[in-house]
């Protein structure tokens, strides 16, 4: 193994299977963006090319504009989004902070119930979820998009594992200066914690501006549909089976996540990390 | 104004003691020093004083006001911490700014845009301002206002801590081993900063440390705690010459005080380490004793005999203006350490037998349990007397 040509060898091996993962990974989007480019007659060609032989990008982006309502549909995700990403902050730091940092009883207790609740998958609430949202009259709002998410365990538990790690003098100084609890978990904890806030709101605003499954069940009113959801909607209303336009609808959906996430990688890759190793 | 009144303090966590009936009087304007090694208990002290932690039992009072389940932002006091808890993500200024903001804005003006349209906030703001400005610049850090605590030295950030706890004007200062994130030049230019505070502002000053020096040279008064408990509190001198107990003879002096078992037979006569030494008294004969001699209470004589040590020299350290000589004395379990005049050094070699006269009045006596033995004049009797404490 510590020769320099067994070496050389595992570090082929290792890059071919990172190459083949990651062509696993972005074929697909290289040839929904590839289709989004392309005139019908093309996309179902035998042969395979990235570039088409006649430009018809124009025509399916203007289509995917303006034949369905593909801007109310990201202006939908973009307000359920942010709702979701602040109102989980709001409700997981205070929470987080009193688990890492408070003492009183069955504190223990309630951060395992957390971490069970972080093992359940979300799709099997969605049926007591639909009959509460059903009770309270809220299926087909925004809200009953927004309150299933509003408590996140993942997000008490990335919070609290950061918290840990601020040393308890700076909250007992906090507390000399002043500060009550809430202002101390709003003054200092968050801003000290900020690189996981981002990670969190990452990972928040991916996983809710891709899902499909609970707006499928939440809402009906395309008016109020999220981006994947109205693409569906989209594509069996409008499109039938013209896929140049829904490939450009799509990928208009899917550019402000890469974009945002490359931009913040950074962050991201610090707040993950940033707990685990102290 | 500010007193500190401490009565009989408990503390357990988990049925574990930290502290058992601590009692204890902090005058106005005194600077006091908890000493002891580490987990005897003393931050835990200062935090319950800071109203940080709460006591299990035992109360507390600051002024004339019984402070128990006060919370630590109405007792008045402030606190200095050894990781000096800066918050990173605010500059220095905000750092020092904070504990004013929280006290003269109301929580309308506090608010992040909206505040600043408040009536009133900026007349207040740039009170504090004046305020932070004046004592950032007498702590020598008024160029360093608009950093981050990131971006600067340990000192400095150090001292930016004393200014956030002093931009208050607080009537109690709580300090928690604030130098021992320093170096060691550092610690004693710091060390006389915080003296000159303490004259300067007159307010009182608990400081926490397990370093003696930092005891001995800062404090009026010097407060012992071993396992939870205060040994013994007095000035500083008094502590070293003067231990009401083994534990703090142990504790205090470098290097450290040299214990010799001894039995005391007729005649006034304690055996041990192969001599005897002469002790006043009317303690029974077959005691067993501890005796206890400073480094320093050593002198050189030419021969062995009565209050004479005996031994062969097996190191000897030069410090300078000090010669600290390790003796092998017959006997004895340690090597008995020495302090001697550094111009003796050419008449010393390793090996060499050596003979140490201690004068009788510098013998300190201990009992078996290690309590302390003092010579009563008045009665020409040795007695185990412990002090009343000062309360």
């Amino acid at each position: 193994m510590s020769t320099p040509h067994s070496q050389g060898l595992s570090a082929v091996l290792r890059h071919c299977v990172l190459l083949i993962t990651g062509a696993l990974i972005l074929i697909p989007f290289v040839w929904m963006v590839s289709l989004s480019i392309k005139p019908p007659g093309e996309i179902f060609r035998a042969s395979f090319s990235f570039w088409p032989q006649q430009f018809y990008g124009i025509e399916n982006y203007t289509r995917a504009l303006t034949e369905a309502p593909l801007p109310q549909y990201m202006l939908n995700g973009v307000f359920v989004c942010t709702m979701i990403v602040v109102l989980q902050i709001a409700v997981c730091a205070p929470a987080a902070y009193a688990l890492a940092k408070l003492d009183f009883p069955g504190k223990n207790l309630l951060f395992a119930m957390v971490l069970i609740a972080l093992i359940l998958p979300h799709e099997v609430l969605s049926l007591p979820l639909f009959i509460l949202g059903y009770q309270i009259g809220i299926l087909n709002t925004y809200a009953a998009l927004i309150f299933p998410y509003v408590v996140s365990p993942f997000g008490i538990f990335l919070f609290r594992q950061f918290f840990k790690t601020i040393p308890d003098d700076v909250i007992h100084a906090a507390r000399l200066d002043g500060l009550s609890e809430l202002s101390i978990v709003w003054k200092i904890m968050v801003p000290m914690a900020l690189p996981a806030i981002i990670a969190f709101g990452i990972f928040s605003v991916v996983s809710h501006w891709n899902s499909l499954f609970w707006p499928l069940i939440a809402v009906r009113d395309q008016s109020l549909m999220p981006p994947p959801l109205g693409i569906m909607a989209f594509k069996n209303e409008e499109a039938g089976n013209d896929y140049g336009p829904l490939m450009a609808a799509s990928t208009l959906v899917v550019a402000p996540l890469i974009i945002a996430f490359l931009s913040a990688q950074r962050w991201f890759v610090e707040g993950l990390t940033g707990g685990a190793v102290k | 104004m500010s007193a500190i009144t401490i009565e009989k303090i408990e503390k357990s966590f988990c049925a574990t003691p930290v502290l058992r009936e601590v009692s204890l009087s902090i005058a106005d304007g005194e600077f006091l020093t908890l000493l002891g090694p580490s987990g005897c208990g003393k931050s835990t002290l200062l935090r319950i004083l800071a109203g940080l932690e709460v006591q299990t039992g035992g109360s507390v009072s600051i002024g004339d006001r019984v402070v128990d389940g006060v919370r630590p932002k109405r007792r008045d006091v402030a606190m200095v911490f050894q990781s000096y808890a800066l918050y990173p993500h605010m500059t220095v200024a905000q750092n020092m700014a904070l504990p004013l903001r929280m006290r003269r804005l109301s929580s309308w003006q506090r608010l992040p845009l909206l505040g600043r349209f408040m009536p009133g906030t900026n007349a207040v703001v740039e009170e504090i301002d004046k305020v932070v400005m004046r004592t950032a610049k007498a702590l020598g850090i008024g160029h360093l206002l608009a950093r981050k605590p990131g971006q600067l030295s340990g000192g400095q950030r150090q001292r930016v801590a004393v200014g956030r706890a002093m931009v208050r004007e607080p009537a109690v200062f709580l300090m928690d081993e604030p130098l021992s994130n320093l170096d060691a030049k550092l610690r004693v230019q710091m060390r006389a900063e915080i003296k000159e505070l303490h004259h300067r502002l007159g307010v009182t000053f608990v400081y926490v440390t397990h370093d003696q020096s930092e005891a001995m040279t800062m404090s009026d008064r010097v407060a012992v705690m071993l396992d939870g408990e205060l040994l013994q509190v007095a000035q500083p001198q008094e502590i070293y010459d003067d231990p009401d107990d083994r534990r703090v003879a142990e504790f205090i002096g470098s290097p450290k005080i040299n214990m010799l078992d001894a039995r005391l037979r007729e005649g006034g006569l304690a055996d041990t380490a192969g001599t005897s030494f002469s002790i006043a008294g009317n303690i029974g004969p077959g005691t067993a004793l501890t005796l206890g001699i400073r480094p320093e209470a050593f002198h050189l004589v030419d021969a062995g005999g009565r209050n004479v040590l005996t031994g062969a020299v097996r190191l000897v350290e030069h410090m300078g203006s000090d010669l600290y000589v390790h003796l092998d004395v017959p006997g004895t379990d340690h090597p008995v350490v020495a302090r001697l005049l550094a111009e003796r050094a050419p008449q010393i070699a390793t090996g060499q037998t050596l003979h140490l006269g201690v004068k009788p009045e510098r013998l300190l006596l201990f009992s078996a349990d290690g309590k302390r033995l003092r010579h009563d004049h008045h009665r020409n009797a040795t007695v185990l007397r412990i002090k009343e404490r000062v309360q």
